[in-house]
């Protein structure tokens, strides 16, 4: 791989790769069983150049920013490398937010450029808020023949001839904006610099090598943080190739596997959970003596496996089940929520190694990784090459807020010098996540300070962004809460939202507006929406300007009603 | 070709077979999320069921914030 240390941007280390690495396959686009695209790092830089000629010609400065909203796709990197050759600043948006939430983050980012799939540009222009749209170059990929762009200009034909200047940036210049959350009201905007990336990217690397051929299946999206990552710079700097494929149906997925014998995938436990449950239906289909041999297998693979994966051997032991998975597959590696430790054993007592981590965008990809020496289901790893991690103000179990130092933590909130000096303090950031280490240094975590969940899927979701669906809801007053904030747990998972009601004098809790309720609900994205509610019978908490003091409401409901008092929605 | 009415009750059919649960139990406007008690990806395995019933294909995007058995019939309905 590349010694990224010699490197002062992402830009200059993309580029150094793309020619050493000419001759290698980077990226194979399958959408279901048909393979779309193959590029080889050469193929790649043919592609790329002429799209940074066209930006730069377009009065695109090095420092502007360029949002990406895309589905996973080899457009969406070829643009990231041209956006970087530029000098600009990257915004990854995510493509599964309502349209009026991501024209509010792209005003946010004040993004000047908008590399853009068809079928979401069509539900941004049908957005009310697009109206003020204010980004003053979009790039629509995928559009039909004759399709009304709004002004934007089809992705395939933008680019020009001539080779584009390349920008150097320094590493302490920002090279990305992500978004955590925000879109209720206050974005926070992570401010990413080439330095956070390239120091993320040399200490996963040291612990999770990757070389030219291995295949890397890219599922998360791309605008999450540990998919940017180990689905694109990662690969790229080594050489290897990154596999996209157009279809989260699992039947594709699973055929992926084979197909293009997969080295490493990254994934949320809502998808490692679907491939549990797919292998023990088939485990289940067998013939009793079948599974008696196969549980019996499984025992001796784990035995033999207790200090350290040894997986030419388990492919031995148990070929049918790694000829599922291509035969190749070195780790599953897994992040962004929480993930239950009988799954994470259940594949690595198959002999596939679940990678486990823990990270916020804040703090770029990963802060601790499992490094496999053993395998422990029961923690987050241990801090990664460069990371330090502390625990503020333990409790008598030697549990507290997790703080971290490290050249992989982000510059600062955009535009929001409060919350940075909130979250940034003496250069410790404030995790607002609960854990404690183990004799062996293994970090493990008991829950969360902070008023949020994270869903299966790795979707951060804080109640102050949801709340606006429920304007106007016909009682005094509400407010949501993620319930293990309200009744705190020394453990992760069971993750919901609730919506705290208080109703109005004399009013009744009736039908009517249960059903406004569920309507409400519905109209949030399935991942956002509540888990239940409470209906509360006293006047909520609040500060001299009104706003609600929502720790004090939390505590105030924890004292007089238990969590099984939540009504199921 | 069949009507919306129609295709809206083979999916209920299929849906119930695919999840083995009771056909009276789910009704048209049910959230099948909630009802089947089901995430996303079980319901993308239920799609690819019903593609190969219909004989049509339908991109992930379109499914995106579809969580009811009518919405999703509509999409059926228009590719038939």
């Amino acid at each position: 791989m590349l010694d990224l240390q010699k490197y002062s941007c992402l830009g200059a280390a993309l580029r150094d790769a793309l020619d050493r690495f000419s001759g290698e396959t980077c990226l194979i686009e399958a959408d279901r069983e048909r393979e779309k695209t193959r590029l080889t790092y050469s193929d790649f830089k043919d592609v790329s150049l002429p799209l940074a000629r066209a930006l730069e010609d377009a009065d695109f400065d090095p420092g502007d920013r360029a949002a990406i909203l895309m589905t996973n796709q080899s457009k969406w990197l070829i643009s990231a490398y041209a956006i970087f050759y530029c000098g600009g600043v990257l915004v990854p948006l995510d493509y599964k937010l309502t349209a009026p939430e991501q024209l509010q983050l792209l005003a946010h980012s004040n993004a000047k450029v908008l590399v853009v799939e068809y079928h979401l540009w069509r539900a941004i222009m049908q957005a009310p808020e697009f109206q003020n749209i204010k980004t003053k170059l979009v790039l629509v990929t995928e559009a039909p023949v004759r399709a009304d762009l709004a002004g934007g200009f089809r992705w395939e034909d933008f680019k020009r001839k001539g080779a584009p200047d390349f920008v150097m940036r320094q590493r302490e210049d920002a090279a990305c904006i992500v978004y955590s959350s925000g879109t209720g009201g206050r974005p926070k905007g992570c401010v990413l610099t080439h330095e956070n990336y390239l120091e993320q990217c040399r200490a996963l690397t040291a612990w999770y090598p990757f070389w030219p051929g291995v295949r890397y299946l890219s599922i998360l999206p791309t605008n999450h943080a540990i998919d940017f990552m180990v689905g694109f710079i990662g690969p790229f700097v080594c050489g290897a190739c990154v596999v996209h494929l157009r279809t989260l149906r699992p039947e594709f997925v699973r055929d992926a596997f084979v197909r293009y014998r997969i080295t490493y995938v990254a994934l949320v436990p809502m998808i490692v959970k679907n491939l549990e449950r797919g292998l023990r239906a088939k485990f289940d289909e067998l013939p009793s003596w079948k599974r008696a041999l196969l549980n019996r297998t499984i025992a001796i693979n784990r035995l033999l496996t207790r200090k350290q994966p040894r997986i030419g051997l388990s492919r031995a032991l148990l070929p049918q089940v790694h000829r599922a998975f291509g035969g190749e597959l070195l780790a599953l590696i897994t992040g962004g929520a929480f993930m239950e430790p009988s799954t994470m054993q259940f594949f690595y007592d198959l002999g596939i190694p679940v990678v486990n981590g823990y990270g916020l965008t804040e703090a770029g990809t990963a802060l601790t990784l499992n490094d496999l020496k053993p395998f422990r289901a029961d923690t987050v790893g241990k801090p990664l090459p460069g990371v330090e991690l502390r625990v503020l103000s333990p409790n008598e179990e030697g549990i507290g807020e997790v703080a971290a130092r490290s050249k992989t933590v982000m510059s600062h909130y955009l535009d929001d010098a409060e919350l940075t000096l909130e979250t940034i303090v003496d250069g410790w950031l404030l995790t607002g996540d609960l854990g404690r280490f183990d004799n062996s240094g293994h970090l493990q975590l008991f829950g969360r300070k902070k008023n949020m969940i994270v869903t299966e899927g790795g979707k951060n979701i804080y109640p102050e962004d949801i709340e606006t669906v429920f304007d106007g809801l016909p009682v005094k007053e509400y407010c949501v809460f993620a319930a293990n904030y309200v009744w705190r747990q020394k453990e992760l998972g069971q993750e919901m939202l609730v919506l705290v009601l208080r109703l109005d004098q004399n009013q009744k809790f009736d039908s009517a507006l249960l059903a406004e309720l569920v309507k409400r609900n519905r109209q949030l994205p399935d991942f956002k929406r509540l888990g239940g509610y409470l209906v509360w019978e006293k006047d909520f908490p609040r500060t001299a300007s009104m706003k609600i003091k929502r720790l004090a409401l939390a505590e105030e409901i924890r004292k007089s009603i238990e969590r099984s008092a939540v009504v199921a929605l | 070709m069949q009507t919306a009415e129609e295709t809206l009750d083979e999916i209920l059919k299929l849906a119930a077979a695919h999840f083995k649960v009771p056909l009276e139990k789910l009704h048209p406007d049910n959230d099948f999320f909630k009802t089947l008690g089901i995430d996303s990806l079980q319901t993308l395995d239920l799609l690819t069921k019903l593609e190969n019933h219909f004989r049509v294909e339908i991109p992930d995007y379109e499914l995106q914030g579809v969580s009811d058995f009518r919405t999703l019939a509509g999409k059926i309905q228009a590719r038939l």
